[in-house]
């Protein structure tokens, strides 16, 4: 189910560009102390590299994606916030860890995941690519609340669907459809 | 070769407001020896233990983290003893029950049972204070001092199964067990 949160562009046109920028200013005023990421190359340059440049939140890098959404899970048990980085391949690959812990145990997995060579303006759906047609039809399936981050306009998105998720508890999962600058 | 169950007891007269983190037969085992709301049962899939543990360690420093994994589960996420190592939490101790097969799952025995080394895996993963015990009375001895030490510590143990405990799945994934553990820990 893609839901609507209310966009609020932050004052962003829509250049039809994504900027990294814009995504980690979210994610900090979203009040994410931990970022859990295993490599993604859709974000690699634009987010998981300022990233690790950064203090805070402070990075966790894992070796499999499964271990993140564990990872997280405990960390809200802690009332501390985190947000997984991750590439589509490795949701696919933790589909039965975001059954159990995410939506069996109702917790707040919020999860950002690059679309790996989804071409940029087509919609999830659309790709032709078979891997990313399948992650929105598994997340409805799921019930997995999702919302797509194509463009700066975007962006406003991602701080309300954080606090959408803590507030009642439920995973969600932010879909990045091109590379951020 | 040591029994699970009298391991266990051992152990359990070290903890006091520890987490806890055990799986399986381990886990049944474990509640019915030390019952405490900071026993973290909800670990959902197979593997995951150490991962939770590591999130439990991050996110609360202040608290000691005991994760009490299995074989057969550790098989399942061996990266993880490269993430722990990686982010070295100090308050984190990791026991292996090495019984060499997946004993809530039919007892089938472990890929490479009695050939591979455990404490020899967390080493090379990077883990500082790795140690393996199969006698009652050696780890009797140590267990304290191994308590002390900065984390991440690995512990495998050799075992035996004990008595069959009650596999109570619907308790291990209940709702209430989770709600009880956030108020302790946060209460």
């Amino acid at each position: 189910m893609q839901v609507d949160v209310g966009t609020r562009s932050g004052g962003m046109a829509d250049t039809g560009l994504l900027q990294g920028s814009g995504i980690i200013r979210e994610i900090k005023a979203a009040r994410i102390e931990f970022v859990v990421s295993v490599p993604d190359i859709t974000t690699s340059e634009g987010l998981l590299r300022p990233l690790a440049r950064d203090n805070s939140p402070r990075l966790i890098r894992v070796c499999k994606e499964d271990e993140g959404v564990a990872i997280c899970a405990a960390l809200a048990y802690c009332n501390r916030r985190s947000l997984l980085l991750i590439q589509h391949t490795g949701l696919l690959d933790s589909i039965n860890a975001i059954r159990a812990v995410a939506v069996e145990y109702s917790l707040p997995i919020c999860m950002m995941v690059g679309l790996l060579q989804k071409e940029p303006g087509v919609p999830p759906p659309q790709s032709k690519q078979y891997g990313v047609r399948i992650v929105e039809p598994i997340l409805d399936a799921m019930g997995v609340a999702h919302h797509r981050i194509e463009t700066d306009i975007d962006i406003g998105r991602i701080g309300p669907a954080i606090e959408t998720a803590y507030a009642e508890s439920q995973p969600v999962v932010l879909t990045i459809g091109r590379r951020p600058s | 070769m040591m029994r699970r169950d009298e391991v266990l007891k051992v152990l359990a007269r070290h903890v006091s407001d520890d987490i806890v983190v055990p799986v399986y037969t381990t886990a049944f085992d474990w509640i019915a020896i030390h019952p405490h709301p900071l026993n973290y049962l909800c670990v959902g899939a197979m593997g995951l233990a150490p991962s939770h543990a590591l999130g439990l360690a991050l996110g609360r420093p202040d608290k000691r983290v005991l994760v009490l994994d299995g074989d057969g589960s550790l098989l399942m996420n061996l990266g993880s003893l490269v993430t722990v190592a990686e982010a070295a939490p100090r308050n984190f101790v990791h026991f292996v029950f090495e019984n060499g097969t997946y004993e809530a799952n039919g007892a089938h025995p472990i890929p490479g049972r009695d050939r591979i080394d455990f404490a020899g895996f967390a080493r090379a993963a990077g883990y500082p204070s790795c140690h393996n015990f199969d006698d009652l009375a050696m780890f009797e001895k140590d267990i304290a001092a191994l308590l002390r030490q900065d984390g991440p510590v690995f512990i495998n143990l050799k075992v035996e199964p004990g008595s069959p405990p009650v596999y109570d799945y619907k308790l291990m994934h209940s709702e209430k067990l989770r709600s009880d553990f956030k108020a302790a820990l946060n209460g």
